[in-house]
Order: structure tokens, then sequence, then C-alpha cells
């Protein structure tokens, strides 16, 4: 992978300062925000205007600060939950791989029946058998997400596997473990940062998705999808719902710029292998 | 004559890949082009056909009988291809449409160029087939390429190229792709349908043994120009240029 | 045709090989039924499974989802409600009798709209099928001809512009513009009819397939046809805008593969008119990706449909799903998983037809 250079284009770029600019929202919310994202001190429902930017909530909130610190939710809530989709995923497919036989089997089933049900609708129950939270949006999402990286994992495994230096290890006597984690882990890590780069917008559609169903965060928390549900009831009042919506699409078209061309920087060979199996 | 390249140049990406190749080819007789890999044979094949990959300027000319085949517009040269001018590439398991079966593929090309209906074209196809001795030829039509082994998928391709009845056949490294047992099949069959058919046919190919067994004239291609053109028996016995020499010692087991 | 035995396990899968033409394609194709069938029965009672540990073995309490509060603070009626759900079981057993039901049919009775499941998914689902059939048609159409476009334009204006729209279409949240689309094309520009499925004026179409489109064409009544067809236009358009960005993309790189294929540049070396290059020898071959990635989307269309029939107020299974999931209707929780797992076996089993019929190679061995 030759980051530099491909990382010179347009879409990159943008992507790049969107990304960042989020970064900088979530991080200095308390000192960019013109009011606190819970007072109810405003007028109830009035447009964007002076004072009020993106106009306030039908319990007179400042959309605009809410917006603001819903990005220290969101953010940093939806890179934890790819870092453990990872983590569950890669692991649970490096062990398939490299063990193979019924472990593969079995792993490699489950993935399936995961796979079998659409994304929302296996997230929705489980949040609602875990209970309506934030935290539980978060596990249910996971439990939809880690099977693309078995996937992968468990592909980029065994085409390493098939190579010399880890079959003379084993027969040099390492551990499984040792080998899986010096041979194999590091030829695996570039595709997966990939598809991990391109994860990070479809995890945040899916956990706002489920907290405008309810599922996730609670009332008065400035959760975007949320703040979209609650913008629902008085859509005559199109600011409540439009700002936070933004928010996420903003959000998910910088990541899927950067994933995007992060794909295109990648051999053609390694990408198509990341496509068929994550898709 | 019936072919003639003339001062062909060709760029490519800011790079002069053919710089003045010049090259005649003749009804009935093989014209064998030979150099390294690299050399631009296979550029001068597909500048006849105007296939050069996207973004390539071309200069000089290519004349068929009275008209300049660099000349013509698209719809002009579409006519000519396939039809009077025609092409066997190297690989023969790629080069045939894997979804489409041999009649499809011997037929298609024909009802455009030709206008037959479809039990003529149907018809000539077997005799196509026959022609280049693919067994059960009937048969053979309802078959996909992956069916066959390699030196009759080669022969399907040649049948596919004489559909139209072409009277140039340009056959780019026609045996290189094919197991050793049935390369000099292939020759031979190219030899004799260009004996029978009085086609003018241009064999490419970088080894000058397939060149020293069919070839009627030789030219040796170096750097994207043509270094030496003449009779085979000459060209091979006593090359006038020191690359042709050196190619012919490189060859093993080769003596005059 | 002949009657298909199941394979034997002496079978020689490349007896086909040396059988070639029609004839060939039979036991392989048996072969692949039996095996599909067999994942298909593996998969239905994992689903079932599935649901069930899911919607058991967790926190949440369909006794209290279910019972207000006054009835939760009597023993008698909530005992009497687990009862009268079979709630006072060993869980096991709660499955084993659930998965007796299936078999024989019945998926058991609703907790919310006391009807049997059976019966509620027979509601809903044309619905959603109408909803995400239309989506996935639309999205195969456009997303196709943009990729083709977008591989044919190569880094020109127009591929660029196709590469961000695309990325547009699978970054915007899907409830979020169902809302959008709702608000500026009803509330605002009034071009759009309202929510459900027809106007509220208009009784349904007499039921055959459930699909209201097809139906009134069916029996010929055209007012209702026009506004079926008014209201499921904005909902399908939304809904496919994801699956439109997914598959522009996949079929812009499968064409470029395609075109820079050998036999490509052996067609054009026939004389063949530049449509026949396209279709025939460009996008044929470049489909069997292409599906591939129609099938999956369809599947991320059904995810879509929970969001979108909300706003929409389209009577579908995703509104179903909710309302069970919400209150842990455990058996229609049940009965959504084992349609949508059906559905997604049916989707795979289409994809793996047409492989057949696009690619011999896979028809032939
Ligand atoms: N698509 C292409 N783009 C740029 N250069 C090319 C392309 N194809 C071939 N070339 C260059 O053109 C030259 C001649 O190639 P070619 O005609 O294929 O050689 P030969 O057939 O004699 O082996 C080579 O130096 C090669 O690198
Ligand atoms: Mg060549």
């Amino acid at each position: 992978m030759k980051l530099p250079r491909a990382w010179r284009q347009p879409l990159a770029i943008t992507g790049g300062v969107i990304a960042l600019a989020w970064f900088v929202i979530a991080l200095s919310a308390p000192l960019l925000a013109p009011h606190d994202p819970l007072a109810q001190e405003l007028p109830r429902l009035a447009p964007p205007g002076p004072g009020h930017w993106f106009g306030t909530d039908q319990l007179g909130r400042d959309i605009l600060s809410r917006v603001m610190y819903g990005a220290r939710l969101s953010i940093p809530l939806t890179l934890l939950l790819v870092a453990m989709s990872v983590l569950v995923g890669g692991l649970l497919g490096a062990i398939s791989g490299y063990f193979g036989k019924w472990v593969d089997e079995t792993i490699m089933r489950f993935a399936d029946l995961v796979f079998a049900f659409p994304t929302v609708i296996l997230a929705m129950v489980v949040a609602a058998a875990l209970g309506a939270s934030l935290a539980n949006a978060v596990l249910a999402v996971l439990v939809v997400a880690w099977p693309a990286y078995a996937r992968v994992t468990r592909g980029l495994v065994l085409g390493v596997r098939q190579r010399e230096f880890v079959l003379s290890g084993r027969l040099l006597g390492f551990s499984a473990w040792r080998s899986l984690r010096v041979d194999v882990l590091p030829n695996v890590t570039g595709p997966i940062l990939v598809l991990a780069t391109l994860d990070i917008g479809t995890a945040l559609l899916l956990l706002s998705g489920l907290s405008f169903l309810g599922l996730g965060a609670k009332p008065p928390s400035p959760e975007w999808g949320a703040m979209v549900a609650s913008g629902v009831e008085v859509f005559d009042s199109w600011w409540v719902a439009a700002f936070p919506g933004l928010a996420i699409l903003t959000v998910v078209l910088a990541f899927n710029f950067l994933g995007d061309t992060l794909r295109d920087a990648l051999d053609p060979r390694t990408a198509r292998a990341i496509k068929e199996r994550a898709l | 004559m019936t072919l003639a390249i003339s001062d062909l140049k060709v760029t490519l990406g800011g790079r002069e890949i053919l710089r003045g190749v010049d090259l005649e080819l003749r009804a009935g007789q093989v014209h064998g082009l030979a150099g390294e890999s690299g050399s631009g044979k296979t550029m001068t094949g597909l500048a006849v056909l105007g296939l050069l990959p996207h973004g390539a300027r071309v200069s000089g000319r290519i004349t068929l009988g009275e008209r300049d085949l660099l000349a013509m517009t698209p719809r002009q040269l579409n006519a000519v291809r396939g039809g009077e001018v025609a092409m066997v590439f190297q690989d023969p398991a790629t080069s045939l449409h894997p979804m489409l079966t041999i009649g499809r593929q011997l037929t298609e090309h024909m009802r455009h160029h030709m206008r037959l209906d479809r039990r003529q074209a149907r018809a000539r196809a077997a005799d196509l087939l026959r022609q280049v001795r693919i067994p059960g030829a009937e048969e053979a039509l309802g078959r996909y390429p992956h069916q066959f082994s390699g030196g009759m998928r080669q022969r399907i391709a040649i049948a596919v190229a004489l559909a139209c009845s072409p009277k140039v056949l340009i056959a780019d490294e026609p045996t290189t792709a094919l197991d050793v047992t049935v390369q000099a099949g292939i020759l031979r069959l190219l030899r004799g349908l260009c004996d029978d058919l009085d086609l003018a046919v241009l064999l490419v190919t970088h080894d000058l043994g397939v060149m020293s067994a069919v070839a009627d004239e030789v030219s040796v291609m170096r750097d994207g120009v043509v270094v030496e053109t003449g009779p085979r028996a000459q060209v091979l016995r006593d090359p006038a240029h020191p690359y042709t020499r050196a190619l012919l010692d490189s060859l093993p087991g080769e003596t005059s | 045709m002949s009657i298909k035995r199941p394979p034997a396990p002496g079978d020689d899968p490349k007896a086909a090989r040396r059988e070639p033409g029609r004839r060939g394609a039979r036991s392989p194709l048996a072969r692949f039924l039996v095996r599909r069938v067999l994942t298909a029965l593996l998969l239905a009672v994992g689903i079932t499974l599935v649901t069930f540990v899911l919607t058991n073995l967790v926190p949440g309490d369909p006794v209290a989802a279910n019972l207000g509060q006054r009835a939760l603070g009597d023993p008698a009626i909530v005992a009497q409600w687990r009862t009268e759900h079979g709630l006072d079981k060993p869980l096991p057993e709660q499955y084993l009798l659930h998965l007796r039901g299936v078999v024989q049919g019945d998926l058991g009775t609703s907790q919310q709209s006391h009807r049997p499941v059976l019966d509620d998914l027979a509601d809903s689902v044309p619905a959603t099928l109408e909803l995400a059939g239309a989506a996935i048609l639309i999205s195969i159409v456009v997303g196709v001809a943009f990729g083709v476009v977008a591989a044919l334009r190569r880094d020109r204006f127009s591929d660029h512009l196709l590469r961000v729209l695309s990325l547009f279409g699978i970054s915007v949240p899907t409830f979020w513009l169902a809302l959008t689309a709702f608000y500026v094309l009803f509330y605002r520009l009034r071009i759009a009819p309202g929510s459900g499925r027809i106007d509220p004026g208009l009784t349904p179409p007499p039921h055959v397939t459930g699909l209201y489109t097809l139906d009134a064409a069916l029996a010929g009544q055209w007012d209702v046809f026009s506004s079926a067809v008014g209201h499921l236009v904005t909902p399908a358009l939304v809904l496919a805008l994801y699956t439109i960005g997914l598959l522009t993309r996949f079929t812009r790189s499968a064409v470029l593969e395609v075109l820079g294929q050998d036999h490509v540049r052996a067609g054009r070396a026939k004389g063949l008119p530049p449509r026949v290059i396209l279709f025939r020898y460009v996008l044929r071959p470049a489909l069997v990706p292409v599906i591939t990635v129609a099938g999956l989307a369809f599947g991320s269309l059904l995810s879509g449909t929970v969001l979108v029939e909300a706003i929409f107020a389209w009577p579908g299974v995703g509104q179903y799903a909710y309302k069970s999931a919400t209150t842990l209707d455990l058996p229609a929780v049940m009965g959504v998983g084992l349609v949508v797992g059906g559905v997604y076996l049916v989707i795979n089993l289409i994809v793996d037809v047409l492989y057949g019929v696009i690619d011999p190679r896979v028809r032939l061995s």
C-alpha cells in the first residue's frame, strides 16, 4: 500500500477535511456550542435564526448545540464499535482459517446465519431483547457486524497459511498461537484496515437507525438518530430533523470518501477479495 | 501485394513504440514476423485492425488494395475487421468468449458481415470446423470453449477468423500458449489454409524455429522497427543484420 | 424432464464435462438443488433457534412488555398470562413446541394482535415484497446503467460525478431521507401522494398476489392501479438510493475488468457492431458479479424497509417486525425471522439459477 500519493486526491482530501472537522467539533463541543444541549431555555420550535442558527426543538433546546454534542456520542461509539467488530470478527476468522475442520465449519455457519438476516431486523431484535439503551444498540450492531471481518480474515489467513514460512514455523515447533501472531497477523492488517474504514459509515448508519427506532439513545441525549426521530413528530418544523440528519450524512460521507480512496490504493486482487467476502 | 504497411509509427503515453515499420504481405504467402518480446510485433498487428490501446497516436500508411486503413472512419474500419482482415490471438483460452457457444461465435460476424441467415451461417460454420479438423463438427457447434482442449480451441479461433473469407490473416503467436505437441499441427494447418485459400498471412512469433518451418518471407523486428526483411532462406541462412545473427545463434540446436 | 435422482457419493463431478450439451446439465442440477434444500432446512432451524435463544435468554421480559403496570402487580394475572403463552414450560420444551408448530404451518399467535402470526404475515409480506421488489428493479436498472457509463467514460467527468453520487447514495441515512422526501415531495410540493399503499378513498383491489399494483392491473381497476403506483414510487426510490450507489460501484469495476479481457478485443477484431460488443461481450460477463451483489443488496433493502415503512405508514413486514421486536412478541418475531430467512434463501436460489443462465461453465460443471 502506497498511501501518500493515493491520498493526494480531491475525494480523499474532502473526506479527510470533513472527518477532521467533526473530530474537532467532538473534542471541543463544550467550547464551541452556544448553549447547553439539554437546557430548555429558548423559545420552542423557533426556525433557524440569530442566536440559534439551526433552530430549536419542541422543548426549546438549541439544535446546533445538540448536534455538536451529538458528535461526542456518535463518533467515539462508532469507532469503538468498528474496533470491536474488527477484534471479534478478526479473531474468529483467524481461528476459523487457521484451525480449519469443525472449528471452521461451526464459526462460518454461524456467520452465514447472521448474514441471512437483514442487519437492521436482527440488530433490532437484539437491541429490543437487551433493552433499549445506547450501549445495547452498540452490542446489537456488533452482533451483525463481525461476520464480514471473520470472512475476510479467514480468507486471507487461508491464503497466508498455504505459504511455506508458516508451515516451516509449525515444523520448528512454534505454537499455533505464535505463528498466528507472527506470521499471519502482519499480512492481514492492511486489508482489514480498509474494510474497517469503509465500515465506519455503515456502522454509524445502523447505530443511528436503531436510535431512530427508539432502540438506542434515551430521550434527553442529543444522539443524532434520536433527534431525527423527534423531528418526525413535528415534521412541519423541518429543521428539527434536517440538521442531525445532515450531521450523520456528512460523517458517513467523509469516511466513505476515505475508504473508497483507500480501496483504490490497495492492490486490485486484495481489493476484490475484500469486496467478494464482505458484501 | 495485398497489404502494405509503410512508415507506421505509434506513440503511447509519450513513448514511441513503433518507429516506422515497413511490411508487405502477399496473397498465398506466409510472412513471418520475428523479434524479441516487447519489440512491437503485437502492436503492429493491432494497428492494422485499429485496435490499439486507448490514447495511442498513429501515423504512416496501411494500405489494403487501394484503401488506406488508417484514413478510414470507424464504421468503414469495422466492415474491414473480421471481413477482409482477421486476427488470431495468442491465448485461445481467453480470446474466445467463455459464455457463447462455438456455433454462435462462428456465425455472429458472418451474419453481420455477409448477411447470411441462420441456416446458411450454421452450415458454413460446420464446414469451417471440418476445414480446421475439429471432429464432430455438428455437435461441436453447440458446445462451449471450456469443453475443448487448448489446441482445439486455437483451431476454433482460426475457424472464427476465416469465417468471412478474409484476404489477410494476422496470427499473433498462435502457438505460444499451446502444448509443444500440438504446435506443429496448428502451424501446418495455417500453412495449408494459406495455400488453399490464397490468404496473406502475417505470422507473428518470437520463435525463429517456428518461422523456419512455415514462412515464405521473414521480417525481424527490434525496438519498434523492422531491421531485416527477405525470403526465408536468405534471412535465416545468411542474415545481413547482426541482431538477426544474434537471434539465430541463440536458437538451441539449430544449425543453418 | 426425467426424474431427478439424488447424487450418490460415487458420482464423478467431472462426468458432465465429458458428456457435454444439454444432457450433462441434469445431474449437477439435481445435486445442486438437493444441496440447496438441505442448506435451507438447516438455516431455517438455525433461524428459529437463534430468534428463540435471543428472545428468551436475554433480560427483556415479554410479560413486562405486554401487560400494564396494574396487571403486573397481580401475580395471578401474570401467571395466567404466562400459562396462556406457554411461558411456564422449560425452555427446550418451549422451543420444540414452537418447532413442531412451524412444521405444521402454525407459527403461533401474536401476543400483540391476538391473531395467528401466519395471518399477520400474509397481510404484511406482500406489501413489503411490492416495495422491496420495486426498489430492487429500480436499483438494478439505474445502478447497472450508471456503472456502465462510469466504466466506459473512465476518469472522465461523468465517471467522477457518478463516483461522488454513488458514494452519496450509500452515505445517506435512509430514515432521514424518507422523512425529507415525505416533507418535500408530499408536504411542501404536493407532487407525491401521502402515506399508505393507496389513496384513502379507494378500496384495495381484489386479493390475488397481494401486490396492489399487480392485483389492480389484473382486475382492470386503473384508478386503483395509478394510485398504487403513485404511492409506491417515492418510498421505493428512497429505499433504492443505497442499492443504486452500491450497484453503480460494483458494475463499474466489473465492467472495467471485463473490458480488459482478451475476448473483448477478439470480438472487436471480428468487426461486430459496438452495441453487440457492449451487451454480449462486456455486459454479459460483467453481470455475474453484479448479480451476486444485487442479491445481497436485496437483503439491505429488507433492512431499509423497517426504517422507510415507519415514515410512509406502509403496512409491511418492517413495521410488523418493529412492533413485535419492541414488545418482545416472541411468536411474531420468530415468524418474521422465518419469513426473512426464507426470502434470503429464495433470493440465493434465484442468484444461483441466474449464474447458470448467464455462464455455461457454472451450468455444465
Ligand atoms: N497497453 C499498453 N500501454 C502502453 N504500452 C504498451 C501497452 N502494450 C504494450 N506496450 C508496450 O509496447 C511495446 C511493444 O509491445 P508488443 O507489441 O506487445 O511487443 P511484442 O508483441 O513484440 O512482444 C512494449 O514495449 C510494451 O511495453
Ligand atoms: Mg506480443
